[in-house]
């Protein structure tokens, strides 16, 4: 599967590295930042050292940017920054524009997540898909709760083994 | 008229003054409580500070009831949800997006905002019309070679009006690359006939410049 990730925050981070892993085709797009304390730094700390796809430094609402990144024969679109509305801007122009059939936004606003699920954009909210994942662990939900527990907490064992990226 | 402003930056301030002025009821919506407040000392309590693009304060502000929300924040990605959630949830009836970006005004079309202003656009536009050269645009150079994409008005008057593609006198270098007439793309052969106001796109050596402005407005 050839998939483009919009955001390299620890999300989009951690993602990439799971599906690069599995061998799928990942590419990923993240800002310039203009904080000094941020641009001294890699912009793709959060990807794993093995990390193999390819890493994109632009904005992703920028048509030439997303054709850069390979979104013209990407099967999936993931927009995972820290801002609501350029994930949703995002996923747009990845569903309308360039016709990527899986699409993904991350928009943290559950109205603003439930309003553009009803306009066939894939949403999640971290705000209710967190706060179900708790409050089931709370209440003892085995089906909800272990279940997904016991996939993080893999993932999760894999990324602490991995080394530390060199820079 | 009822109008909702979102983003009371420079823009949003003036513009939301304009209508008051001109007799009309205004909301303005500003998420930085400072600039919410200092608009709120010079145009008095049309001001809520709220986060524009959040169901809620749309719904508070009377957007279900506006006549017009006009979203004229300096981040169009914020412009995009403002106006779509507006038209979604509140059903306003009118939607103005700012871009800032002006390569985004197709973006925001193709995702259902038609009416969009840019001013980037707008300054254009009054900067070609001031231009000698009118309808002789080269549009971009074309990456990796000498070569460009140019972009010429027909206008009355000039030689190709009226004649054919092949019957221009064009450098042997450069190729016609299509014609928009009224909006909708031809293909150009030389048997073509050109007409008062085609858009002609010609491929050129950059260096044949000169010579295809010569051959196209006389």
């Amino acid at each position: 599967m050839n998939v483009v990730i919009v955001g390299c925050g620890r999300v989009g981070g951690f993602l990439a590295g799971l599906l690069d892993s599995e061998g799928h085709r990942v590419s990923v797009v993240d800002i310039a930042s203009t904080s000094p304390a941020r641009a001294e730094r890699a912009w793709f700390q959060h990807l794993p050292s093995s990390f193999k796809g390819e890493t994109i430094l632009g904005d992703g609402t920028d048509l030439e940017v997303l054709r850069q990144a390979g979104i013209e024969r990407a099967d999936a679109l993931l927009a995972l920054t820290e801002g609501d509305n350029r994930n949703l801007m995002a996923a747009q122009i990845g569903q309308k524009i360039f016709g990527v059939k899986q699409v993904i936004a991350k928009v943290n606003d559950p109205v603003r997540a439930q309003t553009y699920r009803e306009l066939g954009i894939n949403t999640f909210s971290r705000t209710t898909i967190l706060g179900t994942l708790l409050h089931a662990m709370l209440q003892g939900d085995r089906e909800v709760g272990e279940v997904l527990m016991r996939k993080a907490l893999a993932h999760e064992a894999d990324l602490v083994h991995e080394p530390v990226k060199a820079h | 008229m009822y109008f909702v402003v979102a983003g009371a930056g420079e823009v949003g301030f003036h513009l939301s003054q304009a209508l008051l002025e001109a007799g009309h009821e205004v909301t303005v919506i500003e998420a930085d409580r400072r600039r919410a407040n200092f608009v709120q000392d010079k145009l008095g309590s049309i001001v809520m500070n709220a986060a524009a693009d959040e169901g809620r304060a749309q719904m508070e502000a009377g957007c279900s009831r506006a006549d017009a929300l006009i979203a004229v924040t300096g981040d169009d990605a914020k412009n995009l949800v403002i106006c779509q959630l507006a038209k979604l949830r509140c059903h306003t009836p009118r939607v103005i997006a700012r871009v800032n970006n002006p390569k985004n005004e197709i973006v925001f079309k193709t995702l259902g905002i038609d009416e969009t202003i840019s001013s980037t656009r707008v300054l254009m536009n009054v900067i070609e019309q001031e231009l000698p050269s009118g309808g002789f645009m080269p549009l971009m150079s074309l990456a990796g070679s000498a070569n460009e994409l140019i972009e010429a008005e027909i206008a009355i008057g000039t030689p190709p009006a009226g004649k054919t593609v092949g019957s221009l006198r064009l450098p042997t270098d450069a190729l016609v690359g299509g014609i928009i007439r009224k909006g909708k793309l031809l293909h150009a052969d030389d048997d073509t006939k050109l007409e008062v106001g085609d858009r002609v796109m010609v491929f050129s050596p950059t260096a044949s410049e000169s010579e295809v402005r010569k051959a196209l407005m006389g």
